[in-house]
This record gives C-alpha cells, structure tokens and sequence, in this order.
C-alpha cells in the first residue's frame, strides 16, 4: 500500500517539534531529575520536550488524514547567499579578521548577489553610502568599539 | 479619590523627566527613526525596535526607554500610513485599516484616511495614558499579593492565549510555545548553575539573547521569503496627496468609533498574550454590527478607518501596563522592551515603579508627547514618506542586512551572535515554509525562565502538591480562563469565525 502525505507542511511540522522533543529529552539526561518538590535543572526540559514530542507526533498522525497544502519554491539562493553574507561579516568581525568596513562590504556585495540581476554601479554607489553611513552613525556617532580596519 | 490625588503628583513627576530638552529630543529621535524604518517594506516594529537597540546602549536608562517606546509608536504609525496608501500593511495589526483606508485612498481621500487614523491614535494613545495612570499603581499593588502559583498561571494564561489568537493552526502554535520555552531554557540555571543545551559553547551559558532570537526570526527570515516572491511588491496608485484635512461629516462619523476602538483596544492590550491586532479586529467587527449601512464597509468607510487604528494604538499603550507592573511582557515588542532595561541594568518588575518613579512615569508622559509628535511629524511628512515607498527592494534589503548584523553584534560584541541569528534565521524560513507562527515562540522563550522559575517555587512550597495551583484562588482563575480559551477553540463555529478573522492576515507578521 502506497502511504501518502495529505498534508505537507504538518507532516514536516509535526516532525520538527517531535525531533526538538525528543533532543531536549536526551540531552536533559544528563542534568539531575530531582521530583516535583525538589526540582533538579532536567525536570523542566524533560517534561517540555515529551509535550512537544507528543504534540509533534499528534500533528503528524493528524496530517496523513487531513489535506493541506504542498510546500513548494524554497527561495534557496537568497537563502543561501543571505546564510554566506552573515557568515563571513560574523568570521570578518572576530577578533583576528579584518575589521569593521571590510565586514560591511562584504556583507553588503555577498547579499546583494542573492538576486540575478547584479548592477555594479549601482551596487558600487550603495555599498560605498551604507558604509559611510554606518560607519558614521555607529563608530563616530555612537562611539561602539569596532576596529575599521585591520591594523587598528 | 486617592488614586486621582496620587494621580497628579505622578504625572506631574512624569512630564517634568520626559520634557527635558534630552528626553524630548530622545522621544523625537526615536518616533522619527521608528516611522522611517516601519515605513521601509519587510521591517515590523519588532524588528525595528531590535535593529535600532544598539542606537540605545549609550544612553541613560530613562532616554533609552523613551526612545525604544518611540520607535515602537512609531513603527506601528507608519503600518497604518502603508496600510492605507499601498496597502501594505507592515504588522498584523494594521491589516484591518487596509480594507477600508486603501479604499479611501483610491477614491482619493488618503489624507483624510491618514488624518483620522492619527487623530484616531492620538486620542486612543491619551486615554491610555491616563488609564495607565490610574489603573498601574492598583495593579500592581495587587501583584504584589502574587505568589510563584499565580505568576505561573499567569504566564500559563499569556501563552496560551497568545497561541489562540495567532493565526494558523492553533496545534502548531501550542507546539511553536513548547518550543520557545526550550529555547528559553539555554544558558546556566539559576537554581543549580549548571550549564544547560549550552553544547559546551562558552557563549552560551548567559543564554541566547532576545535581539539574537528576534533578527533571525522576524529579520533574516523575512528577507529571504520577500526575496522568494521577487522582492516586495507595491503599486502607488496615486500622485500627491491633495486635502488633508477631514471634512466634518468625516468627523462626525469618525468619534463614537474613536471612544469605542479605545476601549477595545485598552482592554486587549492589557491581557498579556492578546495585543493590537486582536483590538483591531474586533473593533472592525464592531463597527460594522453597529453601523445602519454595514454595506458601506469594505468600499471606504472611515469608520472602518478610525475604530480600529484608535483600538490598535490604544492597545500598543496598554500592553505596557502588564510589562511595566508584572514583568510580564504580553507580546514580542514588549519583551523586547523588558530586554531592553535589563540591558541597562533595571530589573522589570514591581521595583521599577517603587524605586524608579521617575522611569516609570516619564517614560509614561513621554509615550504621550511621542504620540503627539507623532500627528505633528506623519502629516506634514507624509510626502517624505510616500518617497521613501519608492525605494526599490533591491537596495533596501543589503540595508536591512547590514543594520541586523551591526544590532546583533554590538549586543555582546561576539561573533558569535552572528551565527545563532543565521541559525535561528534559516529555522525562521523552515518556520514559514510549514506555515508555524514565530510569535508564540517568542513569547514563550521570553517567558520560559519565569516560567519555570516560579512552576519550581510553587512546587516548593507546596512540598510537591500540584493543586496548589488550583486551591489558591487568583492562580485557579487565571487557570480557568486558559481552559476557557481553549474549550472555546474547540467550539465548531468558535472556530469557524477565528478562521475567518485570522486568514486573511498575510504571513510576514512582525508580532
């Protein structure tokens, strides 16, 4: 017999909180349980990650029988470009990278590649303003203590 | 008449803190900056309030609240302006002015849409003050006789009822709670110190922050499903704004609705877990029983107009009775408020009103003349705003990229940060991919360690007994209510009618 998903997103859904339950209660495993009167800092996680493990599985059942939508385009590009942005500015912005404009500029020239149509000039205008701006606003205005660049 | 007599004194207290030169220009600041960016497609005022807290740091406690409370006006001002001249409303709570003021708008009487609506809020927001003023010192007065039972039932309450009122299915949202309190539960244990669901991160053990959580999933997340659908869309269908200024038949027609949407809203905005787009809503239902030609609405009633925006507003100010008096944040924008004064070393809570009157009440008067600089700046702006509306997605979005990763980053200066925003943004896109609401999560992530921390005390006390939830009368209504709520769901044309009043909300909320 063919098993068939009626309804995508709360199969998927269902799943989620099930495996997150099921990771809170394994990994609470290793706090002491206490009991009711005496709590130990495993009592909270294990008995909340069972809810929405029970829940999860709930949904789940629930969603072979109801219909419901398909999920469908996932926007993977922007996503993944987006992802890669914040990546570099956060590894750029530690304590050995290379400063807070460069940061930005690569934040801002690796998000605006999560589109196609890629416009140098105009991305060169906008990356130049938002770096003034920012720097001008955050560093001079506000004063937060971000090396520029890498040699100070 | 005790109260009023106190009354005075307390605002008298308030206005001459918020009145300062400094506060003033702070007030300024913040309602400006908050309607600039709520105005900018794909940003809420959660999301606002979180990219522009670093604007804050450096502030004295007192500006910075003011400004944050600005900010918050702001942004929810300028869903109203977008509601009505794009319909596009940038937070749920505006979704109800789009179906009447877009109307307007097309028939050309955006101005007077815009004028009732800030009129609308401007009353809405003076009665709020006042009720503030009257109703915070009995409150919380009265939770000073909570104990552990009643603030666990409370928060209980809160959660619960925020997951009702979310739109979507009302099981995931109960799931999307359970998991915002696991969430809530990272970082080191107050009881025993061990470090929980830390995964032997050092970074971790003070917890994951609030803005952290917030970015990724209202900021990051938004950014990749507007890009999804090819960036946000919006069609001006007009030139320039001619008359502003409403006739008198539309002042007419506009009060009663005002006074009503401001009860509403007072009421819903007190209830932790309800908030601003739940007042508008009913206010809207409202109106249209009440009105001798329902008809009318949907085709540009400015009743439709005025209700709502006054319930809306009046509701964005009472939910600051529950965060200010309880510690209890009704709301993701309110937890972020309470974030924002830990981050300035106040703990939220009773103490605030008791030790820091002057917080308390400037930053109470201070809501009032944000609410006044707001009619004065959004009108004669608007063609500023209207400007701003033109900017194309494409360069918004590196912008609104670039603001979150400085916002997360100055927080605790780690790039750490970093990182668990792009986590919890990636999760904030499976989120809305299955259709899960993120604003339960949210607010059950604020309130999990409350939660937990009081669910021990009672429990404690009680040497283990569970009813004492349900022997000590406050906790046991408060329980009572929740199962209210929830029998109710259960209820077919309960149901029905939830459906139908939460579906036709788009899914980029911004709690």
């Amino acid at each position: 017999m063919r098993f068939r998903i009626k309804n995508q997103e709360d199969f998927w859904s269902g799943l989620m909180f099930i495996n997150f339950g099921v990771l809170a209660i394994i990994v609470a495993r290793d706090y002491p349980m206490g009991a009711a009167m005496r709590m130990g800092p495993g009592y909270f996680p294990t008995y909340v990650g069972a809810l929405l493990a029970g829940l999860g599985a709930v949904i789940c059942v629930r969603s072979l029988r109801r219909e419901g939508e398909r999920i469908v385009g996932w926007a993977w590009r922007p996503l993944i470009m987006l992802s890669v942005a914040f990546l570099v500015y956060g590894f750029l912005m530690e304590d050995r990278g290379l400063g807070f404009v460069p940061a930005l500029v690569a934040l801002i020239v690796l998000s605006s590649l999560s589109r196609r149509e890629f416009k140098p000039v105009e991305l060169t205008i906008l990356t130049v303003a938002l770096v003034a701006g920012a720097v001008g606003i955050f560093s001079y205005g506000l004063e937060l203590p971000f090396p520029l660049f890498w040699w100070r | 008449m005790e109260e009023l007599a106190l009354l005075f004194p307390n605002l008298t207290l308030g206005f001459s803190t918020a009145v300062s030169p400094a506060n003033l220009f702070y007030c300024f600041a913040g309602v400006f900056v908050g309607t600039l960016i709520g105005v900018l497609p794909g940003i809420g005022p959660l999301a606002a309030i979180a990219m522009l807290l670093p604007l804050t740091f450096n502030l004295p406690p007192v500006g910075a609240l003011i400004m944050l409370a600005g900010i918050y006006y702001g942004a929810q001002y300028a869903g109203s302006t977008t509601a009505i001249l794009v319909k596009l409303p940038r937070e749920s709570a505006s979704v109800v002015t789009c179906m009447d003021g877009y109307e307007m708008a097309k028939k050309g009487r955006a101005g007077p849409a815009l004028a009732v609506a800030a009129l609308g809020s401007f009353f809405a927001g003076t009665v709020g003050v006042v009720l503030i003023a009257l109703f915070g010192p009995p409150i919380a007065e009265l939770a000073l006789k909570f104990g552990s039972a009643e603030y666990f039932s409370l928060v209980v309450m809160g959660l619960i009822a925020s997951a009702v009122l979310a739109h979507g299915s009302l099981i995931k949202a109960l799931g999307m709670i359970l998991l915002g309190l696991l969430f809530g539960i990272v970082g080191t244990d107050v009881n025993s110190g061990m470090s929980r669901f830390a995964f032997g991160v050092t970074g971790l053990t003070d917890g994951i922050s609030f803005v952290v959580i917030a970015m990724g999933l209202f900021g990051f997340a938004e950014i990749v499903s507007n890009l999804e659908r090819g960036g946000a869309k919006r069609d001006l269908l007009f030139g320039r704004i001619k008359h502003l200024w409403p006739t008198l038949d539309d002042f007419r027609r506009s009060w009663k609705p005002a006074i009503r949407g401001t009860a509403i809203g007072a009421f819903f905005g007190t209830l932790p877990g309800a908030g601003p787009t739940i007042a508008a809503f009913s206010s809207y239902a409202l109106e249209k029983k009440v009105a001798k030609d329902p008809s009318r609405f949907g085709s540009g009633a400015i009743e439709g107009v005025a209700g709502p925006e006054s319930a809306n507003n009046a509701a964005a100010q009472c939910a600051f009775i529950p965060t200010l008096t309880l510690g209890i944040a009704g709301s993701g924008t309110m937890a972020l408020m309470l974030g924002a004064l830990t981050i300035q070393g106040i703990a939220p809570g009773l103490q605030v009103m008791t030790q820091r009157p002057e917080l308390f009440w400037g930053l109470i008067a201070s809501m009032w003349i944000g609410n006044g600089m707001l009619v004065l700046l959004n009108l004669p702006l608007i063609g500023l705003w209207v400007k701003l509306l033109t900017v194309p997605y494409r360069m918004l979005f590196p912008a609104i990229m670039m603001f979150m990763a400085i916002g997360v980053y100055s927080v605790n200066n780690q790039s750490l940060d970093i990182y668990i925003t792009l986590m919890f943004g990636v999760l904030g896109y499976v989120f809305v991919k299955l259709k899960c609401e993120p604003a339960p999560l949210i607010l059950a992530f604020v309130l999990g360690p409350l939660m937990e921390e009081n669910l021990r005390r009672a429990l404690l006390i009680s040497r283990g007994d569970p009813t004492v939830f349900m022997t000590r009368p406050i906790s046991a209504g408060f329980l009572v209510a929740t199962l209210a709520l929830l029998l109710i769901m259960v209820v077919p044309a309960v149901r029905k009618k939830r459906q139908e009043a939460l579906e036709d909300q788009p899914h980029d909320t911004t709690a």
